[in-house]
């Protein structure tokens, strides 16, 4: 019974109270991440160069895997946001589209990410060798493991947006899962910055 | 694992809590099938998504938990009463203060002010509802699974016994082997969620949800300290979440967080532990301060005094608690500037906690006091908590603190402000607004007796204390000899230890007795209050407010109390029909495999885990694919309500 009329420009996601209010509390959340990946972030400045004799990460970066990683997921980020154009000029096709090759990039990251996990695991530098690298996969996990949560997310909403069509519902839907993506941007361009390039010049 | 190692054995105390805990279980079943309630149960609680209801459910779960720990408590005085007491073992009393600890502050002070945020803080703003319903409570069945994962631990696998702190190395897989330790971890870890979610869920609530006429600085000052709890809570808790997975990796996975060997750095936790645990103090004490500013205005009959300057020094105080950790471990040797540093930060403090305190002399300052029971708790509040803060500041001084640090001075200055202030503002709070919860008030006698009890006992029983401290008597230890000296004032504290045992006990004698006795209310406003919780007629309708209500200004009760006394009438309008979520099954679902999976990861069963990740992430998933709308109350509901309530 909600009869309160939008001018044109309001986008979907923003003409119900619920849309508004959830869309308010993911920023929140959001702020509450930040937090999160700070303390982490604090944790691992605190232990690096705590290698208790292991293999350091000058040694095992590398520079290729990790800019083609940062290339996708930034990438990525910019295919989310064309998403959202589409979305707001009501075009569930380029929604899709756009949506689709945004997945496609992020399983892209992921998939570098393991096969860098995995790969140091095998030159002797795992979770349990030393406080730095404890310190490495559990911050960089972290990261991934949120962006896994992402792809699962947004595959869910992508289901639900087949089924519906763009609603007010489900394009608040979309552009909350597009906040997080572009929160995951950002949080590697630090992981970028403050591990692999630091690392490497350490 | 065979069983004698699952279930904790050998000791009569446990058995007794075994036995106790099979029949509470069974008496509860039986009555609930006897009665026929078990459908009750479930669509009219375990599914409610309504603020009240799960507000008395957070105080339920909380006053219970007030309980254990007090009982805990009672153990400790009885084994500390007389030198070398043999009552309990060195390590059953590591269990019992590390529970104790743990208890009150996660799971008996936080949720019983976060119960009565839920209760009141929407009623305050005249909102009908949270901004977040489903996640509301969300937030109340993690934390009371996360409370329940925590005390099974001491008839299941064993408690934790490193001190609520967790200190590693102590907490650390070679000095803890036992499972107890996990217990803390993912009991906290779950509970952790439910307050994170209360905090986004609030802050939201107060900042969006308030009837369009309430301007910020009008709000009533519960409502105030309530918003910036929840700032707090965003910020520090996911500090306590990250800490508790870096502990929960070293024990369970083999990383080097704080471990001594392979570069670890024990000392990381302790400043991780703190950069939550202090915001973690102001949590649970700026919500006591808020309540007490209400009640005080309510009993001495006179507008809030300094309300500009309650709100800004909360709001000095918040961010300042960000700035405190290292006081809590001066003795690690930081160096002078970092001590330094972190003393004037703290002392800083005392300075918007002093305006607050002289802010309530002054509005009790040519009041006509009334003194009832919650009145009562609040005046009591003020000298106490004057001692428990003055001697914060000798604590401060860093110098100074490594005479005082871990000994029994410590104890006493932390139980003088977390008791004084928060457990009275429970208190005060509970008697203030249960006529709003339960339709009638809890009796001024027996809540009378209650107080002057409670207070007498807090006071004979933590005075001593403090010089116990200063003769030097350690924290945490279990027993002492004769030629310490300390008997005679422990022998005092314990003295004090039972009386607060005493009117605990009234209390909820009194919650029997008043559920029998008392008259039921009839207009909603018993205490002539001036909020707008109180304008809500009795019962408070499920809907909170057949009309939202217009706020003036200040005390927007009161206003409006005082154009009707002036014969200004409002114009009756129709009624509309008002939107309601629906409630749902699923967080308390959730919650339950949260619980599996936790209890799973304590044993390093990883089926287990596994399978209740999995049962939480299908939950995540149906209230994904969920798009109920909620419902609509009909006018004629609304009619029928407001005939009943107008009689």
């Amino acid at each position: 019974m909600e009869s309160v009329e939008y001018s044109p420009n309001t986008p979907l996601e923003y003409q119900s109270e619920t849309g508004r209010l959830n869309i308010l509390g993911f920023w929140i959340f959001l702020g509450a991440e930040i937090a999160l990946f700070s303390t982490l972030f604090a944790t691992y400045l605190v232990l690096v160069g705590r290698t208790a004799g292991g293999p350091g990460p000058e040694e095992l970066f590398e520079l290729s895997g990790v800019l083609i990683e940062t290339f996708l997921l930034l990438t990525s980020s910019f295919t989310c946001g064309l998403a959202i154009h589409y979305m707001r000029n009501h075009s569930l096709k380029g929604l899709f589209l756009w949506l689709g090759i945004t997945l496609a990039l992020g399983l892209g990251f992921l998939g570098f990410e393991i096969y860098e996990f995995v790969h140091y695991i095998h030159e002797g530098a795992a979770l349990t060798t030393s406080a730095y690298w404890s310190a490495f996969f559990v911050l960089v996990g972290t990261h991934g493991a949120h962006v896994t949560m992402g792809i699962a997310w947004i595959i869910l909403i992508l289901i639900q947006l087949k089924q519906r069509g763009l609603t007010p519902d489900t394009t608040r839907k979309v552009f909350i899962s597009s906040l997080y993506w572009h929160f995951l941007d950002v949080v590697w361009i630090f992981i970028f910055t403050a591990v692999y390039l630091y690392g490497m010049v350490m | 694992m065979k069983l004698d190692e699952f279930f904790v054995t050998g000791d009569p105390l446990i058995y007794g809590a075994d036995v106790s805990i099979a029949l509470t279980l069974i008496g509860a079943i039986f009555a609930l099938t006897y009665f026929k309630k078990w459908k009750w149960l479930w669509t009219e609680w375990l599914t409610t998504v309504d603020h009240k209801k799960l507000g008395i459910m957070y105080i339920i779960a909380a006053v219970l938990m007030l309980f254990r720990g007090g009982v805990d408590a009672m153990l400790m005085r009885a084994q500390l009463t007389v030198p070398d007491a043999g009552f309990l073992d060195a390590n059953h009393y590591n269990e019992i203060f590390t529970t104790h600890g743990t208890i009150m502050i996660i799971f008996m002070a936080m949720p019983f002010l976060i119960g009565l945020i839920n209760v009141v803080v929407p009623l305050q703003i005249g909102a009908r509802d949270v901004a977040y319903p489903f996640l509301n409570a969300v937030s109340f069945w993690t934390f009371f699974m996360g409370a329940m994962l925590f005390n099974i631990s001491f008839v299941i696998g064993g408690s934790p016994s490193a001190g609520w702190t967790s200190y590693v190395p102590l907490a650390g897989l070679e000095l803890s082997p036992s499972v107890g330790q996990n217990y803390y971890l993912l009991g906290l870890q779950i509970a952790g969620i439910g307050t994170l979610l209360t905090g986004i869920n609030f802050l939201v609530t107060i900042l969006k949800m308030r009837v369009p006429s309430m301007k910020l600085m009008h709000m009533p000052m519960f409502t105030w300290s309530s918003l910036i709890t929840m700032v707090i809570i965003i910020f520090a808790f996911p500090v306590l979440t990250v800490a508790l997975a870096l502990m929960t990796f070293d024990r369970l996975f083999g990383s080097h967080f704080f471990t001594m060997m392979d570069g670890g750095m024990p000392m990381l936790w302790a400043n991780l532990f703190w950069i939550w645990g202090h915001p973690e103090v102001y949590i649970v004490i700026l919500p006591a301060f808020g309540m007490f500013s209400e009640i005080i205005s309510t009993f001495a009959r006179k507008t809030l005094f300094g309300y500009k300057a309650m709100v800004y020094s909360m709001v000095v105080i918040a961010g300042l608690s960000f700035l405190v950790w290292v006081h809590h471990f001066f003795t690690m040797g930081a160096g002078g500037a970092v001590n330094s540093f972190f003393s004037i930060t703290t002392m800083l403090i005392a300075v918007p906690t002093g305006v607050k305190i002289f802010n309530w002399l002054f509005t009790l300052y040519k009041g006509r006091i009334r003194f009832t029971t919650p009145m009562l708790w609040s005046l009591a509040f003020i000298p106490n908590f004057v001692i428990g803060g003055v001697t914060g500041v000798m604590l401060a001084m860093a110098a100074a603190d490594y005479q005082y640090h871990n000994t029994y001075f410590l104890v006493a200055h932390f139980h003088y402000v977390l008791i004084s202030g928060t457990v009275y503002a429970c208190f005060a709070g509970l008697h203030f607004w249960y006529p709003k919860m339960f339709n009638h008030r809890l009796n001024e006698r027996l809540g009378k007796w209650t107080f002057w009890i409670f207070v007498a006992g807090f006071n004979l029983c933590f005075f001593p204390m403090y010089f116990l401290g200063l003769a030097g008597m350690p924290r945490r230890v279990y027993t002492y000899g004769v030629a310490d000296g300390w008997m005679s004032l422990n022998v005092l504290a314990t003295m004090g230890g039972v009386l607060m045992g005493i009117g605990f006990l009234i209390l909820v004698y009194n919650i029997y007795y008043s559920f029998r006795y008392s008259p039921r209310e009839t207009t909603g406003d018993p205490w002539d209050a001036r909020t707008l919780e109180w304008s809500t007629p009795a019962p408070v309708p499920h809907y909170n407010f057949a009309h939202l209500p217009e706020a003036k200004g200040h005390d927007a009760f009161w206003i409006m109390k005082q154009e009707r006394k002036q014969g200004k009438t409002q114009e009756k309008k129709p009624y509309k029909p008002i939107h309601m979520p629906s409630y749902s099954g699923v967080p308390v679902v959730m919650s339950v495999f949260f619980f599996i999976a936790g209890f799973g990861m304590v044993f390093s069963w990883h089926w287990m885990s596994i399978l209740g990740l999995i049962g939480v992430l299908a939950t995540m998933v149906i209230r994904s694919f969920d798009y109920d709308k909620g419902f609509y109350v009909s006018v004629e509901e609304i009619e029928e309500d407001q005939k009943r309530t107008t009689l």
